[in-house]
């Protein structure tokens, strides 16, 4: 029977089994966890409404509905228990990630998932608390099987919730970056690169890679280069612009620059590149009509 | 290393098919240096496609072959350069300045072709 008592609560929650070992084997930790679990259920209602209504007092997840807050809850609560009495928190992971993927296009922040997870905690500690008030050496010994497994759970959540969010942002950046630096054709052998927004280095080298790449896989002779959405730039990203225009003449390809701005044009000025390398054209219309030019297209109005 | 170069109509066409060392170089720059002429070429090609490092040598080799072609009559285009190699080479300042570039060889050969009848 006692051989039996010991070794039940590595069976059941394998990751806590250290703890386990580490404490004296007097009254079993998973008797208490179970006895504490029974309490939960049996208060499940009234405890489910008093944390909701502290969430509400809180004033947290204010972008959702009474109704979706008292829906999640239930979900929360119900596997927060379920780790409790298991250990496994995999099922509670799972559920995290899910929530995360649902709250967080709506504007959840960070602190209102931790936030309401901790009062959750609060709140199940402060009933264990009037549970066990006569019994303090009982309380003692019941909020150490609570704590560690609470505290687990918290983690998980808070965890989850941020992993997610940094999924989000690594997508959105692979998609902003693809999206940057698109390279059109517009008639046979003519490019047009339309660079909008601030170019730093690691930017201007995409592009220059992408330029390149396009400039061989499109057989292109003339490239528009538009920046007129560019309102500056530095001496760096300028030559590295510079350095583009005579890689793709390497390659064969005319470049012609539109769109500079005054202050790019003061810039380029000022740090002294050679503009006898640079073929610049004031706006993209004027640019595109040039290019057709050295293709030797015609413009016939019909 | 040797480097064939073909006749094709009024063109020279070298093509260089793996990276060269400096003599390979220099015997390739003396060989179309006569050849130009021998055959009464009007332009030459060297497709440096298959290399895939260009060093300050080759880049200077391959201005000094096109400085001693435009002397004995003939226009040099360069074709191939590969885009990761073009951008290094401008990073090291080889810009290869006044020599004609293109894509591949059927441009180079357009381009020599427009150029011909420009000039006749």
């Amino acid at each position: 029977m006692v051989n039996r008592e010991r070794t039940a609560p590595k069976e059941i929650i394998p990751q806590r089994s250290r703890t386990i070992a580490e404490l004296p084997p007097r009254e079993s930790q998973t008797e208490l966890l179970r006895e504490l679990v029974g309490h939960l259920r049996q208060n499940r209602t009234l405890l489910r409404e008093e944390w909701v209504a502290r969430i509400g007092e809180a004033r947290l997840l204010a972008a959702m509905t009474q109704e979706e807050i008292f829906q999640e809850a239930t979900s929360v609560y119900d596997s927060y228990v379920a780790v409790l009495e298991t250990g496994s928190v995999d099922d509670l992971t799972a559920y995290a990630r899910n929530l995360s993927e649902r709250i967080i296009p709506r504007g959840v922040e960070t602190n209102e998932v931790v936030g309401i997870v901790l009062l959750l905690r609060d709140v199940l500690a402060r009933s264990l608390f009037a549970k066990y008030q006569s019994d303090f050496e009982k309380l003692n010994r019941v909020l150490d099987a609570y704590e560690p497994a609470a505290n687990r759970i918290a983690n998980t959540v808070a965890v989850g919730f941020v992993q997610e969010r940094e999924r989000v942002i690594r997508q959105q950046q692979e998609a902003i970056r693809e999206l940057s630096t698109p390279v059109l054709q517009v008639r046979e052998r003519l490019l047009i690169l339309p660079i909008i927004g601030v170019i730093d280095p690691q930017r201007a080298r995409q592009l220059t890679e992408q330029l390149l790449r396009g400039i061989r896989t499109n057989r292109a002779k003339v490239v528009v280069i538009d920046i007129t959405g560019v309102a500056a730039m530095d001496a760096t990203v300028a030559n590295h612009l510079v350095q583009t225009v005579e890689a793709s003449r390497l390659l064969g390809a005319t470049v012609i620059v539109t769109g500079l701005s005054p202050e790019i044009a003061q810039t380029l000025v000022t740090i002294g590149v050679d503009l006898g390398k640079m073929n610049t054209v004031g706006d993209l219309q004027g640019g595109i009509e040039q290019a057709e030019r050295l293709l030797g297209y015609k413009v016939v109005l019909s | 290393m040797q480097v064939p170069i073909l006749k094709q109509g009024h063109v020279l066409i070298a093509t260089i098919q793996a990276a060269l060392s400096d003599a390979d170089l220099l015997e390739l720059r003396s060989a179309l240096v006569h050849q130009v002429v021998r055959y009464r070429s009007e332009g030459v090609i060297v497709d440096v496609t298959a290399m895939d490092v260009m060093d300050s040598f080759a880049s200077r080799t391959l201005l000094e072959i096109s400085h001693m072609i435009r002397l004995r009559g003939a226009d040099t285009v360069i074709v191939g350069i590969q885009p990761d190699v073009a951008f290094a080479m401008v990073q090291l300042g080889l810009t290869l300045e006044d020599i004609p570039t293109a894509l591949d060889l059927e441009e180079g050969l357009a381009y020599l072709q427009h150029r011909s009848k420009t000039i006749n």
